[in-house]
């Protein structure tokens, strides 16, 4: 009967839920969208996954993890296939992410990622502390590739973007 | 078809550009003017080391030999590396750093929105994911041309300087060598004119902003996509690869 249950998409679904990101550890890489596919066979399970950015260093940590995380717990061989097209955007961002990271202190993403949205628009952010508009950008390039910096000017706490991708 | 060799050569030409500048980018860490721009640097760097890799990736993968990204990037000699002059150039002081990057992105900006409709499949999706990097390196680097430019008289003088000495680099960007001519009749790279139209009319508008001109009657230089370079390529390789050179297959 167990041996059932974990044969299941969702079971291993509820593993990859456990997965987080190592650079925003409130995010499991479901939150943050970059699982593509999931192919559960008998001895085996394939998984793609989509990197955020090209240059990201924790993609392979994050590779690395799922099949240490997943061998583990199905005992099967588990194959990850990293796929480019469609290329990841932070509108795959899961409500709960988001949530997830205004209470951790990072804003989440507020439009969509559209290229004339990056180079033409000025975002409005809104604190992730204190709600307040009155923010202004320090750094299109903050702490992370995904991450630009703003202060806000209420509170007067410096915080972290997850800009539009 | 275009020829195999082709479309490797002309990967290489994309691929060692972004590695160069990368490491060129590389060298700020720990000397930008503000920490902020150290932080933008940096990260750029790190967009365009990524971009390499899957480009390397492509290239390796094309080639059949068994060899590796890091068997490009590492053990290839400075004739065979097919980066951009542009790219090598010193990073000199802000200035220089700012306008070498403008020049890039201003070519790389519509040549990447192009290529998104490649007839090779996988040159599309290496471009989906790096036209929004791009975005985001072309806006912080029109930004700064702007300050730079329309700032305090000591800034104008010092990018003005900066673009005298860079301009002659930029002709060999939009200028097709027979690989690059090869995809473009194949539909796999997209046209140089057009590009060149696009590029020109970014620089245009951010120079008009910025109070500065574009000089005419420049001699260009050439050959990088050829393999012939400045002398500067050397130290650069020399610094870059040398833990692979004097410890051949060591591992992180």
């Amino acid at each position: 009967m167990v041996i059932e249950q974990k044969n299941t998409k969702e079971y291993i679904f509820s593993l990859l839920e456990e997965v987080c990101d190592p650079e925003i550890p409130v995010l499991s890489i479901l939150d943050l969208g970059i699982v593509r596919r999931v192919d559960l066979l008998e001895n085996q399970l394939e998984i793609d996954i989509t990197p955020t950015y090209t240059g990201c260093p924790a993609m392979s940590l994050i590779e690395a993890t799922i099949k240490a995380h997943l061998e583990q717990m199905t005992q099967k061989t588990v194959i990850i296939k990293t796929v480019l097209s469609p290329a990841w955007t932070t509108d795959w961002i899961s409500e709960s992410g988001k949530i997830k990271l205004k209470e951790y202190g990072i804003a989440a993403p507020q439009n969509q990622a559209r290229i004339q949205n990056i180079l033409f628009q000025k975002e409005q952010v809104a604190c992730p502390r204190c709600e307040s508009l009155n923010t202004v950008l320090v750094a299109e390039f903050g702490s992370t590739a995904c991450k630009s910096l703003y202060k806000c000017s209420d509170c007067l706490e410096p915080f972290d973007y997850f800009k539009c991708h | 078809m275009a020829s195999k060799q082709s479309l490797i050569d002309s990967i290489l030409i994309l691929a060692d550009s972004s590695l160069i500048l990368a490491q060129r980018l590389g060298e700020w860490c720990g000397h930008g003017p503000v920490l902020e721009q150290d932080m933008a640097m940096t990260n750029i760097a790190l967009d365009y080391i990524g971009r390499s890799r899957l480009l390397y990736q492509y290239a390796a993968q094309l080639q059949g030999e068994g060899k590796s990204e890091d068997d490009l990037a590492f053990l290839r000699d400075v004739g065979e590396y097919k980066n951009l002059l542009l790219v090598e150039q010193e990073n000199g002081h802000f200035g220089h750093t700012v306008i070498r990057q403008f020049f890039l992105e201003a070519f790389q900006f519509p040549f990447y929105d192009a290529l998104q409709n490649s007839q090779d499949q996988t040159l599309k999706e290496i471009a989906s994911k790096t036209i929004k990097e791009t975005a985001y390196h072309l806006k912080w680097s029109t930004e700064w041309v702007i300050r730079l430019g329309d700032g305090t008289e000591e800034s104008h003088q010092k990018i003005k300087t900066a673009i005298t000495d860079l301009v002659p680099f930029t002709g060999e960007l939009t200028q097709a060598v027979s690989c690059e001519k090869e995809l473009i009749d194949q539909n796999i790279f997209p046209d140089y004119d057009e590009i060149k139209r696009k590029m020109d009319a970014l620089i245009n508008t951010a120079f008009k902003q910025a109070g500065l001109e574009l000089p005419t009657q420049v001699y260009m230089h050439q050959g990088g996509k050829k393999g012939l370079h400045s002398e500067l390529l050397g130290y650069i390789l020399s610094d870059m690869q040398f833990l692979q050179r004097a410890y051949p297959g060591l591992e992180w």
